[in-house]
Order: C-alpha cells, then structure tokens, then sequence
C-alpha cells in the first residue's frame, strides 16, 4: 500500500479499523495492535468507541482551557483528562466546561439532562445554602445592632432547621 | 475463623438467586434484564483520582446508607481486598461485579442483596454502580426496583448532580441518567444463518450497543449477546428503555423468523446438531469452556423448540454460569490450569446430562415458546 494509515495515537502503521455509529453519525478510528490492545478494543468485556474517541481527544473543535487550569476542588488537570479520559471530581465539569461540553454532541443525542432529578438531595442543598445565607444575614443584623431584624431572622433559621429534620422536637 | 454469614461467599453460592434459581428461567430468547446506574457523592474526588482514604472514606459513607434500605436487609458485603482471585472471578461470572472492580485498588466493595438481584459496586470507576438483574425481558419491573433503591438511597446521601447535565460521573459518556439497560439475548439461529453482522449494525444505527457475552464479535461462543444502550444524556430514562425495548422486542421477532426458516429448510439438520450437542454433553471427557457454551445453546435451543421438556431451561441457564472457570475452580477447591479445568467441565456436565431426557421430535412449532 502506497500510504499506510498510521495509527490515531502513536503514528505506528495502523492494523486495526474501527467503525461505530453513533446518533447517525460515523465514527473511524486507526489504531496499531498495541494501541488497540491498551485500549481494551480486544477487551471481551467491552469497548466503546465513544470513550476511546474521548480518550484520544479527537475532537478538534474543543477549545483547550488555559494551559495551568487547574480544578479548584481536587486539583485535576485537562492533561490528565485527556490522558485517561475520566475527570477528577464532579466540579471538574465546571472547571473544565469549555473542554468538556463540546464533546458531549458527539458522544451523546443531546446535550441537556431531561431525565431524573434527585428531588431530595436537592431540596436538603437548598436548605443548607438557605441556611448559611440567614446565619450570615444573623451575624450582620446583631453586628449593626438590629435586633428586631435578627429576632426574625433566627425564627427564619429555626423554620428551616425544622425543616431539615422535620421528627426533631 | 469461619466468616460471617453476610460476608461469606459459599453462603451467597448456595443461596437461592434471581438467575440460578429454577424458577426464574421461563423464558425463550431472552436469558436476563439489567440496569445500572452510576452515582456520585458530591464534594468527594472520584475513586480513580481520590486519595486511598478518601476511597475508604466513601466505602464506609456508602455502606452506611445501603445498611439503611429496606431493600439491602441482611445483604452480603464484601471488601474486594478480603476476596481471593477466584471468589472474585465467581462474582464476576455471576454479573455481580465487574472485571474492572475485581482488579482495582484498596477501598473497593460491593453490596448484594439476598436474592442477588441488587448489587451495589462501591469505588469502581464512580463512588457508586447500582444494578439490578432480571431474569427474562423485564426492563419495567427492573426499571421500578432500580429507581426505588435510588431514592430510597438519595434520602441518605447527596449525589452530585447538574440541572443540566444530570448525575456526574468520571467518564462524560455517562452523563445525564448515568442508566445502562441492556439485555442478554440467546441468539443462535440467528448466528447459524449468519445474520448477526446485520443485526449488529442495525442496532447501533438505533443508539443501542451489541456485544458477545463469551468473547467478541458477531460469532460470540454460546450465541449469547448483551444489547444496551449507547447514550444516556438527553433523553428520560423511560425515552432510552422504551427505544430498547422496542429494539429487544424486534430482535425477538428476527431470532424466531430466523429459527422457523432453519426448520423450513432443513429440519433435519437442525436436529442432527442438537442431538449431536446432547451426545457431547452426555460423552466427552475434556471440554473448554467455548465448547461447552456452544453445547448448552443448542439445548438451550433444543428446549424452546419442543426437543426437551421446558423445565430443563434453569438447568441449562445455571450451567452457563457454573461451568465458567472461576466456579469450576471453586468447586475443585483450588486453582487449576486449563486442561484440568476442560477435564472437570467436561465431568460436571456429564454428571448434569445422565438423566436428561432424550431428545424428542415433534412436529416443531418454532414460535411456541416465546
């Protein structure tokens, strides 16, 4: 063969050939053996080119962050992203957002969640952050001397820890 | 010291089960139902980037809120650093736990209910892999069971999560539901009439995933294949199980058009190779497992064609299970190599097979059974 396809990750000749289909959309990749084999493509267990696509970071339109971007909460970088394809923590998906969204219309049929919502989980996080904000509105009112106002903000704060557990006495 | 009961495998081995239990294999086509969803602890690092007592941190969060379900009572717990390498491999075979988990660093556990049909993976590639097995076509009663552990499960632990991208997970190609539904279907005329190739890629143009249970590609050993869904972000969770279900339903429809064609053409043929199967099954002292599985998909056929009584089905479905290596191994009482264990397989099948009954031909009605 005049021009051998070389392989997407290392640019050895490549021997295997993918092909996967995804909302209508094809998807090839070339790999050499032992890319193919790091990769779990003989993994009997099982494969998808979506996550080898993500892998490789073969989505040219993703505007790579600022190179020094850090997650602010576990510290994960995007070289460590690309390199194993999984972030650090689930605030990675804000810290790396412009790498991260627009690889999801690839590899998804749309890029907005519509399913579950864990309506409690929710609920007890709107509390909480409910609850810092009047402990906080509590600590300014006594600071200036508002006393009617902080009488009624403390009423508010033990509404809500009611409401966070609703059996206490 | 023995173990206790709730961390004992020989206890979960001889427990009755959703898959082993005879009761449960009624069906023709379509052996098992499973989802799985991913979760994650908000404010925590995900197992494969957390710290080791970060990762024992979550086994120890997580298994404090599974011990609060209802649906967990007296569930089998087990650390995978406490597992040898071949109870590992047991639970693997059994779908209780994943290859990857099996091999992963300290702080990994799972969760198994009673029966066997939850089981919850902690510190594999998210915090948490919920899933629960069906035996037959069930996605709505398996969906109902799942969702309700879920919740259940949200009372006790905050999952992280985004209005718009759904449940966060390590990998982006679970986000949003972060559901896997899939089903393994028993598919040889299919594979015997070389269809496979044109299903498998019908059924990716649909979004949905096929692969060989026992090895890869369209001519899997055993004919066994699990199709699932591909994508999880952007449709509801009743919009992807509705479209696998209809993708099932119609890949139900080609096996039997596929079987009655093969019984159209040459009767004759069909039944010579699964009475030569029951033959193998009944005869043969070395038997790997490929061979072994292909043996028991021509009964397993056989029985949903009239050629053996419908009772024999559990049977058939629980030596798929226990004539693996890693219960073969366990039952010897010790690792093995290859060519003993094909010596064992091929002794515990004919020890099985003695007193199954002889193949029968009726005049075949190839749809009876579904």
């Amino acid at each position: 063969m005049a021009n051998p396809l070389k392989c997407d990750l290392c640019s050895k000749p490549a021997t295997v050939h993918l092909t996967q289909i995804v909302n209508n959309k094809v998807h090839k990749v070339d790999l050499c053996e032992a890319c193919a084999e790091a990769k779990g493509v003989t993994d009997p267990g099982g494969f998808s080119l979506a996550d080898l696509l993500l892998k490789a970071s073969l989505t040219p339109d993703a505007a790579p962050p600022a190179p020094g971007t850090r997650c602010p909460r576990c510290g994960y970088t995007p070289v460590e992203f690309k390199k194993h394809g999984r972030l650090g923590c689930p605030a990675c998906y804000e810290a790396f957002a412009t790498l991260v969204e627009p690889m999801l219309a690839n590899m998804h049929s749309g890029v907005t969640h519509t399913g579950k919502v864990p309506a409690r989980s929710l609920e007890r996080k709107s509390l909480y952050d409910r609850l810092t904000k009047l402990e906080l509105d509590l600590t300014e009112a006594i600071k200036s001397e508002r006393y009617e106002d902080a009488a009624r903000t403390r009423d508010e704060i033990n509404q809500v820890k009611q409401a966070f557990h609703p059996d206490a006495p | 010291m023995p173990r206790e009961d709730s961390t004992s495998l020989a206890a979960l081995l001889s427990a009755p089960s959703e898959l082993t239990d005879p009761g449960s294999s009624k069906t023709a086509i379509v052996l098992m139902t499973r989802i799985r969803l991913a979760r994650n602890v908000v404010g925590h690092s995900f197992p494969g980037w957390a710290k080791s007592a970060q990762r024992e941190q979550i086994l120890t969060t997580c298994r404090d809120a599974v011990a609060r379900l209802p649906q967990m009572k007296r569930c089998f717990n087990f650390a995978v650093s406490d597992l040898g390498e071949l109870e590992r491999q047991i639970l693997v075979e059994r779908h209780l736990i994943s290859r990857e988990l099996s091999g992963s660093k300290g702080g990994a556990g799972v969760l198994i209910s009673r029966d066997q049909a939850f089981s919850l993976m902690v510190n594999e590639e998210d915090h948490l892999r919920i899933q629960v097995l069906r035996a037959g076509l069930n996605l709505k009663r398996a969906w109902t069971a799942i969702n309700d552990l879920d919740s259940a499960l949200e009372e006790h632990l905050d999952f992280a999560f985004s209005p718009t991208l759904g449940y966060l997970t390590a990998c982006p190609t679970n986000l949003g539901t972060a559901m896997r539904a899939s089903a393994m279907m028993h598919l040889p005329a299919l594979v015997i009439s070389n269809q496979m190739e044109k299903v498998v890629r019908a059924v990716n143009q649909l979004g949905m995933v096929v692969r060989g249970l026992f090895g890869e590609g369209s001519d899997a050993s055993g004919s066994i294949f699990q199709i699932s869904n591909q994508t999880t972000l952007g449709e509801a969770e009743e919009v992807i199980l509705k479209r696998l279900g209809s993708v099932l339903q119609s890949i139900v429809e080609h096996e039997l058009n596929a079987r009655a064609k093969l019984l159209e053409a040459d009767a004759g043929k069909l039944h010579d190779k699964i009475g030569r199967a029951y033959g193998i099954l009944q005869n043969s002292h070395l038997l790997t497992s490929g061979e072994a599985m292909n043996l028991l998909s021509l009964l397993r056929l056989g029985i949903d064609l009239g050629l053996f009584p419908d009772d024999q089905r559990s049977l058939i479905d629980r030596l798929l299970i226990e004539a693996q290596p890693g219960h073969l191994q366990h039952a010897h009482r010790g690792e093995c190599d290859a060519a003993l264990r094909d010596a064992l397989r091929a002794t515990r099948l004919r020890a099985e097979f003695a007193s199954f009954p002889r193949p029968e031909v009726r005049p075949a009605n190839p749809g009876a059974a579904a």
